[in-house]
């Protein structure tokens, strides 16, 4: 079982937005720097903290996005249409801005390089996020891990880390493979439609190989991605999940 | 605890001022919380049951509770997370049908629901005009999601007192603290006195 | 929002008052026996407070309030955790 890490109390610390880069329309990475960081693993999160001028103030949680890298954290933030705190995040917060944070947070949904089985990642919308941590850590650090990443997504516009993943993707241990659920690039060998059964079992990794499984998005999309794992035989010890709110953040 | 602002941060559009009590801002949505899983409860296994200290007991089936006088009222909510909601429409019937005729002598209540929940007031703030049991908001039969088929509605204190998925009153001598009442929230609840929490 | 979400939501909460993080630990619900991760539990985030829900038989297992000064934590509805240090 996994250790707990002794951190020490969690407190709130100011986290200043440094830089960011526009992923989609509606999705922006921001790059804070917390002084003192003291550096995260792949998967964890932080909490979020905006207090408004009249002394309202409402918390969200966040996967970080980057691999760990000094006293900078990146967080993708995707705007809800109905949001109270992605709106501010994804296109208000300027260069220069301060915000509070807490963390890193999460001991559980955390890929372990020090492991030797391959990795499954499966990521519904935004949950792609700390999956990308993962995948970001393992390029960073040189780690040759197999590893696949079955990503589920709305459409073309939507894909987050889109050129990135095309670049990382020549690592031959490295894969992969999309699931567009609404609408697909042209010439795309596979319809518009959810991951199924047929699909985790050609781009998957079977069973027998043990691999760690990582399953991470709307609570709905977690749910039903873990019982087709069950279904094809992985362990479900084996398969860490991390559910977000119906519409793939912390509910906005 | 107050944080740093960060700048161009607002939040959902707030109206403070009008007739809301200290700390509340007004919401025009209706927002749903809950500490677990919808009950879905269907009327033809739905009881409404009245436990006196003495042991006496009132039940009453669905057909029973419908037959019984209904109003319609308008009232303000006021959640102890902050929202206020003004104006609201339901129709129920006051608890005070309900309890007539059961010989007690208790001063405090208890109020159950399906699934668990419950929460403690004192009887007298259930009666004298001060309480429903509603079995319709704005018009329309009162959805699963929004404590249907029928939630206390105890507007002049916190909404967590206005229990949804209410089964049941137990009326006791001693008081017995409710779901939340036992982590820390207040026994009464005044909004106007802003009683959120027991150190209030 | 009444929405579940999982125990890596408490982490950061209950981070405020551990001096580890919980999330890894393992539970047995005092309901059903059922042993698990406390990051794998079923949570409602929504305030009044926090309440963690058994995945298996959906009793509570903790509940989690915060006031500006004050934190009240039941875990009556878990017979233990075990945590490796």
């Amino acid at each position: 079982m996994a250790r707990a890490a002794v951190l020490g109390r969690l407190t709130w610390r100011v986290g200043t937005l440094v830089s960011f880069r526009d992923e989609t329309a509606a999705a922006r990475t921001l790059v804070f720097q917390i002084p003192d960081w003291s550096g995260h693993l792949a998967g964890q999160h932080v909490d979020v903290r905006l207090t408004a001028p009249d002394g309202y103030s409402t918390e969200r949680s966040y996967s970080i996005a980057s691999a760990a890298d000094g006293d900078l954290v990146e967080l993708t933030v995707e705007r809800l249409p109905d949001g109270e705190v992605s709106p501010y995040l994804s296109h208000v917060l300027s260069v220069g801005d301060q915000i509070e944070l807490r963390g890193p947070i999460g001991g559980w949904f955390v890929w372990d390089p020090e492991v030797d089985s391959p990795a499954l990642l499966v990521g519904g919308g935004s949950g792609v996020v700390p999956l990308m941590a993962m995948v970001r850590t393992r390029a960073r650090q040189g780690f040759a891990t197999p590893f696949r990443l079955l990503y589920s997504v709305r459409d073309p516009a939507s894909v987050l880390y889109g050129q990135e993943l095309d670049r990382l993707r020549s690592d031959p241990m490295l894969e992969v493979h999309y699931a567009f659920t609404r609408q697909t690039p042209t010439s795309f060998s596979r319809p518009a439609a959810r991951i199924d059964a047929a699909f985790v079992e050609e781009f998957g990794y079977s069973a027998a190989l043990h691999p760690a499984v990582f399953v991470c998005g709307p609570t709905g999309f977690v749910e039903a991605i873990a019982d087709l794992l069950v279904a094809a035989g992985h362990d479900p010890h084996r398969v860490k999940t991390e559910r977000f709110g119906p519409s793939g953040g912390s509910t906005g | 605890m107050p944080g740093i602002v960060s700048p161009g941060f607002f939040g959902r559009k707030r109206e403070g001022g009008q007739a809301l009590p200290p700390g509340q801002y007004l919401v025009r949505d209706f927002p749903v919380l809950s500490a677990g899983p919808t009950p879905r409860v269907t009327l033809d296994t739905w009881e409404f049951r009245i436990v006196a200290e003495t042991g006496e007991q009132r039940t009453w089936d669905w057909a029973a509770f419908r037959a019984l006088p209904a109003v319609d009222v308008t009232v303000d909510l006021h959640c102890v997370t902050k929202w206020s909601k003004l104006g609201t429409a339901w129709r129920g019937v006051s608890v005070d049908i309900l309890v007539e005729g059961i010989q007690t002598n208790a001063e405090y209540a208890l109020v159950l629901s399906y699934g668990g929940y419950t929460t403690n007031l004192p009887l007298r703030d259930l009666l004298g005009g001060l309480a429903w049991l509603a079995f319709a908001y704005d018009g329309s039969d009162l959805t699963p999601e929004h404590g249907g088929p029928v939630r206390l509605l105890v507007p002049h204190l916190y909404l967590w007192k206005s229990a949804k998925w209410v089964r049941g009153i137990d009326l006791r001598t001693t008081e017995q603290r409710g779901f939340w009442e036992q982590l820390g929230y207040h026994d009464y609840g005044d909004p106007w006195l802003e009683q959120r929490y027991s150190e209030d | 929002m009444s929405v579940p979400l999982d125990g890596n939501t408490m982490a950061g909460a209950l981070g405020e008052l551990f001096a580890v993080d919980v999330s890894v630990a393992v539970f047995e619900c005092a309901g059903c026996g059922h042993a698990g991760v406390v990051a794998e539990v079923v949570v409602y985030a929504d305030a009044p407070g926090m309440v963690a829900r058994c995945p298996a038989c959906s009793d509570v297992l903790v509940r989690l309030v915060r006031s500006e000064r004050r934190a009240w934590l039941d875990m009556s509805g878990v017979v233990c955790l075990r945590i490796d240090i």
